[in-house]
């Protein structure tokens, strides 16, 4: 994992002196300007820093930060970071992409680098749609959804991603939205310092695609009543004046809302992130319903495994350190082992 | 009593038998007590894709073909001299490719009648006289090994398994093998089960006592040691070659390696030899899906490391589109395909050579890559060292292709001096490189390579974007300028040309040949021994083998022009002879065969006799 060190840095030196090429109103830049703000942060050098990332609109994001930015093909990004991530563990590893490269073209890569617990902050637009490709509907498209290429609604069902990452036992699992810069912040500073992969879904809004998506979420007049704002050890309580709160209901699996006044305060769900089973995160990321309602932010689930960087790299290491010799004396060696003769 | 000894100049030895009968282990035993013994060696395996077919059914035969000689010789023989057939299905299915005269060893237990009905057979082949134009040997080897065995501490199935081990004692009294090493091969691999270690070398000890004291062997032979070149030598197959290339590479280079693969047939075992050389800095990584196996080395090409993938055609076929990413990226990115018979699953453990027109031509757009083919078993070591060369040194991904005749067959090998091998290190950037002192671009050439600067993370001040998108010259910054594209894709074009590979060399002893043999890859034995034996009858043939297949030598045109006839045999249907054709317009005669198998000797001596004759 990349350590800090001493550098002072401010949001000018992330940017590029590329021309920002996103649409006018578009979520990304909000999240841009998040990023480029939160970086000095780290602490880390510039060079050390590395943007990969797919496909897609989100998918230019590397251009436009100033340190190492890799552009690569759809859905490849986490493969591809994987490589980098674990040949250079001095280096801290970002992966931009969205819900059509992470979850359809890209979905196996995904998932595979989760359970293997990469070292790599993995940042999701989800915007529901497609919009490089001009507006088909994407695998995070609520059911019946009318696009271009399903003028009658489409037949299938969405991934919702963050079960789906919990589904392969992603070690830190968040969710954010793009126009709430302080919390989207506070996530990505609890994303840097998780060992292992980090994986945030942003709510991300497509204004020429998928205008409003999120307004539920977002609007002054709706949003205290549709968002759960996770804090880790606090009480799951929301709504303007803390009327709804989360609980667990005797036999069943999951978990509901309920009026507070109408629980006991013992009742109420006490959010802990570090739960080893994955099923209490899976059971928040069911909460929200088709209206948005009961949609939680904030770091679903934060627990400790060793990354695959650290096992591959110390299994490389403890060879290197039992070995003697030099390499080409080693080399030697090897070629000579074995069943070999001599012809004079 | 003493046997009669004859000398030999050359032998070819077919084990054949049941999947589950040990025959590729019995093959290799012999072949490294041949190879103890001096003799030059070349081996075919030839097994099923199944695991464990139905046992005593055609589909289920394995074999290990070995031919070793007092002189250097070139592939593994067309025919064999003596077939071991472990059952009636490894009879019928061998039976036809021996010559009149062949010595057939039979293990006359597996002749029951279930077996024999199995693969057809209505009368026992033993009995019906079809065999009367070879030597048969009826030996029971099942019931011999057991009643060997009786003493020993071990199952019957236990005792029935190690009939292999008796077949190998017989066969090593025939010739006259050194056996120590089997010995000792046999205390290692059973290691843990004592009581197999005694009954294995027990039954070793049998079949060669028996060939000793039987009337049915009147003649034991020898065959003389090759005369090869002094030095220290092991036997080893292409895959094997090919992974202590990619060591040496790491070594050479002093970077680490990554290597990226996904389990495939006939590949694998690169994977697997590679995952214990760890203290060389190579990093192994079983990747979830072929695309995921080259997407995570490419990933680590752009940190600074050796990347490589190891795969088959179906494989590469997956990994088109970042090997594209990898032209766009101008980064170092070796992919070696061990070619088997597709399309599709087609015939996972038989070989053939059609993937050529994938290396060359089978991404979108205009992506050149350097494309390189190994021609022995032994040769895989140095080609991958080239081909590491190449993507160093050129920032370019580069396809090797073996296959699996190369890939699973095995000759000796004359151990290099590890201090003799190319020296592969590379420099990466440091410094910006922009006239003003500060600029770092990421596009600016090298004038003689036209590679660009590897600028790896992790280096102060040359903080780069680079992507798929079409780049700006120089800057690399994303470009949608006509006038560019067209640049960029002429570049990447010439930076394949500039690639410099040596002369083709032709072999044309007599210089007096009006015909030329051109072949690639895994041909080169069997193509120079068809040379050899039309030049022994008094007949003039050259024969050139191209190693580097894009860029192509310099001096082939040349070479093309200076004989009458042209051709070009090959286990595909004339890919290389249609490049050949529209590159240097000559019309170049294509030999083709897809059985799967490679070429025998003997037909491409018949079909260069003709060429050679009538033109």
């Amino acid at each position: 994992m990349a350590e800090p060190v001493a550098v002072k840095l401010t949001i000018k030196d992330f940017k590029s002196d590329q021309e920002v090429r996103w649409c006018p109103g578009c979520g990304d830049y909000a999240i841009l300007a998040a990023v480029q703000s939160f970086m000095p942060e780290l602490g880390i050098p510039r060079e050390r820093i590395v943007f990969v990332s797919g496909i897609g609109c989100s998918s230019r994001f590397p251009y436009y930060m100033n340190t190492y930015g890799l552009h690569s093909i759809h859905g490849r990004a986490p493969a591809i970071a994987t490589g980098l991530s674990v040949s250079r563990p001095d280096l801290s590893v970002w992966v931009v992409t969205g819900d059509g490269d992470a979850l359809s073209i890209g979905g196996n890569h995904l998932i595979h680098a989760l359970r293997r617990n990469v070292n790599l902050k993995i940042l999701l637009f989800n915007n529901r749609i497609y919009g490089l490709t001009k507006g088909q509907y994407s695998p995070t498209s609520e059911l019946g959804k009318i696009t271009k290429s399903t003028p009658v609604g489409s037949a299938d069902s969405p991934f919702n991603p963050l079960s789906l990452a919990l589904g392969a036992e992603a070690t830190f699992v968040a969710r954010t939205i793009d126009s709430d810069r302080k919390h989207l912040q506070s996530v990505l500073r609890a994303a840097a310092e998780h060992e292992g992969s980090a994986f945030v879904e942003i709510y991300q809004n497509c204004n020429i695609f998928n205008d409003g998506a999120f307004d539920e979420l977002k609007d002054a007049g709706t949003r205290d009543d549709y968002l759960i704002r996770l804090e880790h050890g606090q009480p799951i309580t929301f709504g303007k004046d803390g009327q709804f709160c989360v609980v667990h209901p005797p036999g069943g699996f999951g978990l509901e809302v309920r009026e507070t006044a109408s629980v006991s305060p013992a009742d109420i769900v006490v959010h802990d992130a570090g739960v080893a089973e994955p099923a209490y995160a899976f059971a928040l990321s069911r909460l929200p319903g088709e209206d948005l309602r009961n949609t939680p932010i904030g770091v679903f689930r934060q627990v400790p495994r060793p990354s695959y960087d650290n096992l591959v790299h110390s299994q490389v290491e403890a060879a290197k350190a039992k070995a003697t010799g030099t390499p080409e004396e080693q080399l030697a060696g090897l070629l000579t082992s074995g069943d070999t003769w001599t012809i004079i | 009593m003493t046997k009669q000894v004859r000398q030999l100049d050359r032998v070819v030895i077919r084990f054949a038998g049941d999947s589950g009968d040990g025959m590729q282990l019995t093959g290799d035993r012999f072949t490294s007590e041949t190879a103890q013994l001096g003799n030059d060696i070349s081996t075919l395996p030839n097994f099923p894709a199944e695991i464990r077919a139905p046992a005593g059914t055609l589909p289920g035969v394995s074999s290990f073909q070995v031919h070793f000689a007092d002189y250097d010789i070139l592939t593994p023989g067309d025919a064999p001299n003596v077939l071991v057939a472990m059952n009636p299905a490894a009879l019928k299915a061998n039976v036809g490719d021996l010559p009149r005269g062949a010595a057939i060893i039979v293990n006359t237990d597996e002749f029951t009648k279930r077996n024999l009905a199995k693969v057809g057979y209505t009368v026992s082949p033993l009995e019906d006289g079809s065999l009367e134009g070879y030597s048969v040997h009826p030996v029971g080897l099942t019931s011999m090994t057991v009643g060997a065995l009786a003493d020993h501490d071990v199952s019957k199935k236990d005792a029935e398994r190690a009939k292999n081990m008796f077949a190998l004692g017989l066969l090593s009294w025939m010739y006259s093998r050194p056996y120590e090493s089997t010995i000792t091969f046999l205390e290692r691999k059973f290691a843990a089960r004592p009581e197999l270690v005694s009954a294995n070398i027990a039954a070793f000890k049998a079949g060669w006592n028996f060939g000793e004291t039987t009337e049915d062997f009147a003649v034991r032979y020898e065959v003389k040691p090759a005369k090869m070149p002094p030095g220290t030598y092991r036997n080893i197959t292409g895959n094997a070659a090919l992974a202590l290339g990619i060591v040496a590479s790491a070594v050479r280079s002093k970077l680490p390696v990554f290597l990226g693969a996904y389990p495939i047939t006939p590949a694998s075992d690169i994977l697997h030899e590679l995952s214990k050389h760890k203290r060389f800095g190579i990093t192994t990584m079983q990747a979830e899906d072929e695309i995921a196996a080259i997407g995570a080395t490419l990933g680590a090409a752009y940190g600074g490391a050796l990347g490589i993938t190891t795969t088959s055609g179906p494989g590469v076929a997956l990994k088109g589109e970042t090997i594209s990413l990898a032209v766009a990226l101008e980064l170092p990115l070796v992919i070696v395909d061990v070619q088997r018979a597709g399309p599709s699953t087609g015939m996972p453990t038989k070989t053939e050579q059609a993937d050529l027109n994938m290396a060359l031509f089978g991404r979108h757009g205009e992506a050149p890559v350097a494309v390189i083919a190994p021609k022995s078993p032994s040769d895989c070591f140095h080609a991958i060292i080239e081909a590491s060369r190449i993507a160093l040194t050129h920032r370019t991904p580069v396809i090797l292709l073996s296959d699996n005749y190369v890939a699973n067959g095995s000759e000796p090998w004359l151990l290099p001096d590890v201090e003799s091998l190319p020296d592969l290190t590379v420099e990466f950037a440091t410094a910006p490189n922009g006239e003003d002192g500060t600029t770092f671009l990421p596009y600016l050439r090298d004038p003689e390579t036209l590679a660009r600067p590897w600028a790896i993370p992790g280096t102060a001040g040359l903080e780069h974007r680079i992507g798929g998108l079409e780049k700006a010259d120089k800057t690399g910054d994303i470009s949608y300028d006509p006038g560019n594209h067209d640049f960029m894709v002429r570049t990447r074009a010439a930076r394949i040309e500039a690639i410099q590979v040596p002369d083709v060399e032709v072999e044309d002893p007599d210089g007096e040949a009006r015909v030329l043999v051109l072949g690639w890859g895994s041909t080169y034995g069997p193509i120079g021994a068809a040379c050899r034996a039309l030049r022994q009858r008094g007949h003039s043939v050259a024969q050139a083998h191209l190693r580097h297949l894009a860029p192509m030598p310099g001096n082939l045109g040349e070479v093309l022009g200076s004989y009458d006839r042209v051709v070009i045999p090959e286990m595909n249907l004339g890919q290389l002879a249609h490049v050949i054709r529209a590159r240097y317009l000559v019309d170049a005669i294509p030999y083709n065969k897809v059985r799967g198998l490679p070429f025998t000797a003997a037909e491409l001596e018949s079909m260069l006799e003709d060429v050679v004759k009538n033109g």
